[in-house]
């Protein structure tokens, strides 16, 4: 049984309940996702798995075999920044950091989410082309949670990140 | 070679705004960004160590009494299983913020509900997580209806009380008054990254990973728990994901890896699940509290009360400081402080952020506004009309004070109507919406700091320090400073942060940080601009230090060049001095919000915030805007959703988890705006900076509480104010 985890194929744990949260925190040596709350309640384990975002802790490792799994380490390095997280750290959406990582994992699959047009409790029409407003961010991104209290920063970070990958317009 | 520097008395040089680099002040992006948007910043838990073990904590299904026996055999046969650590140099309860040594240990003999008091040690975090759940353990436990649990039903001792002419006079002599009882409930830090610790010993000295917010204290604080000697203790926090108070002191999981390990001889980390936190970490005190302000036909206060009920553990000397602005914030010749404490077996009280004005301004500034209400006075006009001239009960002259500046320009930049106001006059649908105003303040504290700055032969600077940067921005500031005062690019500056090995800091806590470190750090390049300023044979002050090089007396010459292979190396003391007792000093600000609130069923939705902030010489105008929306964000939470809920039979919190204790989402929180007033503040530091951290906590839930009873005319005595308080209180259209 094996995994792809940001485009390397490693073997699945042999004890059943390790969560693929530990498993690429231990397993792995992939600290960049981080354990908030193991409960599926902050969102800082949040990856994405075959480009969904899913929070680790809610899910076991071996669930994953075949799987293509992209963690915050696979979206950039700190000397070559994904447009998301270079986006964040200009607008400093984070403080602490330990969040960060969930949410930027969270933020680029909510945009594809959006461009696929799946509506929100926030979208009007349910079968239109879905805008990407600001209080669509807000609602969409609202499983990562951020104690620092930096989601003012973080909803702008998004906002720019989204106009120069071109997905979506932007208005706060 | 070393410069100390003691604040005895104002520092008016602002020598900052005399260096060519203008760095200070910037909106510099932070030096630890990219690591951390990378997931490439190692937080306590992180570091790759060989053979490691793994602990999980046990804790007590009960409020009150003994654990009798602890049945080890019950586990050794498990899949993995190393020990069963119980040991009475375990600590039962978290050390307080600058306590200086050991928390209360008998971990045995318990005093709250979840109270740890053993730790099970096996190969993986999954066996010992198994073992931890099965282990037997025989105990005697006291009944729960003999256990106070209700800070209303036991009687408070008095803690901290001014007393100050006759404030009942002055309330029967009032042209208007108010006497209102408000209630706050208990509130978590629920920092992102759950306690952890990673300890090794190699059979004398103790390494220990952890996430802590002073290393300076911690350290001294692990010493005496473990019965050794500082010296032989090395803490590392180079980052910390979120503290808020509750990493102030060394916590459980710290002692007891540190004991496993020592016991084991191989290293042992030890991370709290989020149950654990929200149960034996630090709460924020739930309060009860009076106010009583008594004003002239004018809106003059003549007489001021605030009374407050705190609660605490058995053992336990803080009490949350509700009456800490409420000293110096407004006039009142009669005046009455008072703060008592119920001992109580809930878990430990301490530090949340803004330990006393985040509850106390709340209620007093929603007190505000209810006599503004009476006196048909805009509640803006109400607070310009009560700015003192000089500390109500000391007779001290306040440092710079920004208070009138940020009241008229937040109200300016927000659209505030001024003049008299009533409830009910704005509806969309069916939302009510209304504004509401606060004043912002909270005390400015300094500590002790020491830092070691390094001029290298190549030309770059390193800084060596063991304060911490909780996400406050510490590695930006102190980039920045020394990236100014010593000539060179920022790029070119180093900061190494949360080792006890350097020289050491206050730490983060009680917004003194970046005063503090920052004045070190600012000490430090003095000594070293002096050190090259002798090289060129000139006088310090002549130095031009720009660009990497050092110009004066008609020189010029590389920095690089000064240093030679060995660097110059200085270390900055700063020590807070009389100027801390000659002048009242604190933070300032305004806080503005719009706020709807729906007619059917009470939930009020924060639309707008804006808070204006004069704290003093900007350091970093992003990092010190963060500060101010985390604070603002936080008063969202204490407004509207946050309590902490505790079984009353038992004991025990009930909402012990981010499920269930509702900290602000993504969608509680609209666009937050922040101006920053410009000032020096020359007493507050060298640097002239005074505290942010908390300072966008202290009055904000007040200005939200204001904007409900204007949008609905619901007024509320009790914090949250969730829906169902809401349409209680609300009048029937």
């Amino acid at each position: 049984m094996t995994l792809t985890i940001n485009g390397e194929s490693r073997s699945l744990p042999e004890d059943p309940r390790i969560s693929l949260l530990d498993y690429l925190r231990q397993g792995a040596g992939l600290t960049g996702t981080k354990k908030g709350c193991d409960h599926g309640q902050c969102g800082a384990c949040t990856v994405l798995v075959n480009g969904v975002r899913i929070n680790s802790c809610l899910t076991l490792a071996v669930m994953h075999d075949g799987d293509d799994i992209t963690t915050i380490e696979g979206m950039g390095t700190p000397d070559d920044l994904s447009p998301m997280q270079a986006a964040f750290v200009k607008h400093d959406g984070y403080q602490c950091g330990y969040c960060t990582p969930g949410q930027i994992c969270s933020a680029v699959a909510m945009l594809d989410e959006v461009a696929a047009g799946w509506p929100s409790d926030v979208t009007d029409d349910l079968n239109g082309k879905v805008e990407l407003t600001g209080d669509e961010i807000r609602e969409r991104m609202s499983g990562n949670l951020c104690r620092c209290g930096a989601y003012s920063n973080i909803v702008e970070a998004i906002q720019e990140a989204a106009l120069e990958t071109k997905t979506a317009g932007a208005d706060a | 070679m070393s410069k100390t520097l003691e604040m005895n008395e104002p520092d008016t040089r602002n020598r900052l705004d005399d260096m060519a680099g203008r760095n200070v002040g910037a909106p510099m992006d932070r030096p630890d960004g990219p690591a951390k948007v990378a997931g490439a910043a190692p937080y306590a838990a992180e570091y790759v160590i060989d053979n490691v073990a793994e602990g999980v904590l046990v804790t007590a299904p009960f409020a009150r009494g003994t654990i009798t026996s602890i049945d080890e055999r019950s586990i050794t046969g498990m899949d993995g299983v190393i020990a069963v650590i119980s040991d009475e140099r375990l600590t039962a309860r978290p050390a307080q913020g600058t306590a200086n040594e050991t928390p209360v240990q008998t971990p045995l003999s318990i005093a709250y509900f979840g109270q740890p008091f053993a730790l099970v040690v096996a190969e993986t975090f999954e066996q010992a997580r198994n073992a931890a759940k099965a282990l037997k353990f025989d105990y005697s436990a006291d009944d729960p209806s003999e256990i106070p649990f209700d800070p209303e039903a036991v009687e408070a001792e008095e803690n901290d009380a001014t007393r100050q002419g006759d404030l009942d006079k002055a309330m029967a002599d009032a042209a208007h008054s108010v006497d209102i009882t408000y209630y706050t409930e208990g509130h978590a830090s629920a920092a992102m990254e759950p306690h952890a610790a990673i300890a090794e010993w190699d059979g004398e000295r103790l390494t220990v990973h952890a996430s802590l917010q002073m290393p300076n204290y911690n350290i001294t604080e692990l010493a005496d728990s473990l019965n050794l000697e500082e010296d032989n203790i090395r803490i590392l926090s180079r980052y910390v994901g979120g503290g808020f108070g509750s990493k102030l002191g060394v916590s459980q999981e710290t002692v007891a890896a540190s004991i496993a390990a020592m016991k084991l001889g191989r290293p042992v980390r030890v991370v709290m699940s989020r149950q654990q936190v929200f149960q034996t970490v630090m709460r924020r005190s739930e309060t009860k509290q009076r106010l009583r302000l008594a004003a002239d036909k004018d809106g003059r206060l003549t007489g001021f009360g605030h009374e407050a009920l705190v609660s605490n553990l058995p053992e336990e000397d803080f009490a949350e400081p509700v009456t800490q602005a409420s000293a110096f914030l407004y006039p009142g010749k009669d005046r009455e402080l008072l703060i008592e404490v119920a001992r109580i077996h809930r878990m430990t009280a301490g530090s949340v952020r803004a330990p006393g004005e985040a509850v106390g301004m709340q209620t007093l500034e929603a007190a505000m506004d209810e006599l503004a209400e009476k006196l048909e006075l805009d509640p803006v006009e109400l607070r310009l009309r009560n700015i003192p001239d000089e500390h109500p009960a000391s007779g001290l002259p306040y440092s710079s004070r920004k208070m009138e500046e940020a009241l008229k320009q937040g109200a300016e930049a927000f659209g505030w109507h001024s003049g008299p106001r009533k409830p009910r006059q704005k509806r969309e649908g069916e939302w009510w919406i209304g504004t509401g105003m606060a004043t912002a303040a909270r005390i400015h504290n300094v500590g002790e700091a020491e830092a070691r700055v390094t001029l290298n032969g190549d030309g770059t600077v390193l800084v060596e320090t063991d304060m911490t940067d909780i996400g406050t921005g510490t590695y930006s500031i102190l980039t920045q400073i020394a990236a100014d005062m010593l000539g060179v690019e920022p790029a070119k500056v180093l900061v190494d942060l949360g080792d006890t090995n350097h020289p050491r800091g206050p730490g983060s806590g009680g917004s003194w940080g970046a005063a503090s470190s920052g004045s070190s750090v600012f000490i430090a390049c003095e000594a070293v601009r002096k050190a090259i300023a002798e090289k060129l044979g000139v006088e310090e002050a002549d130095l031009e230090l720009s660009g990497g090089t050092a110009k004066g007396g008609g020189q010029e010459k590389l920095l690089s060049e000064l240093a030679g292979n060995e660097g110059i190396a200085k270390t900055g003391t700063f020590k807070p001095g009389d100027a801390q007792d000659d002048y009242a000093m604190a933070s300032y600000g305004a806080f503005f919000s719009e706020v709807a609130v729906n007619r059917w069923t009470g939930e009020a939705r924060v639309r707008r915030m804006l808070g204006a902030f004069g704290f003093g010489r900007v350091l970093n105008a992003k990092t010190a805007r963060s500060q101010c929306i985390g604070g603002m964000t936080w008063c969202i939470g204490a407004a509207l959703t946050e309590s902490l809920l505790f079984d009353p039979v038992d004991g025990h919190v009930v909402n012990c988890d981010l499920a269930e204790y509702h900290v602000p989402v993504h969608r509680d929180v609209p666009h937050l705006d922040v101006l920053m007033i410009e000032e020096r503040d020359p007493a507050a530091s060298p640097i002239q900076a005074k505290g942010v951290g908390e300072l966008g906590i202290c009055g904000g839930a007040g200005a939200i509480a204001n904007a409900i009873y204007n949008a609905c005319g619901a007024r509320l005595y009790e914090f949250p104010m969730t829906p169902d308080r809401i349409i209680a209180a609300m009048p029937e259209d």
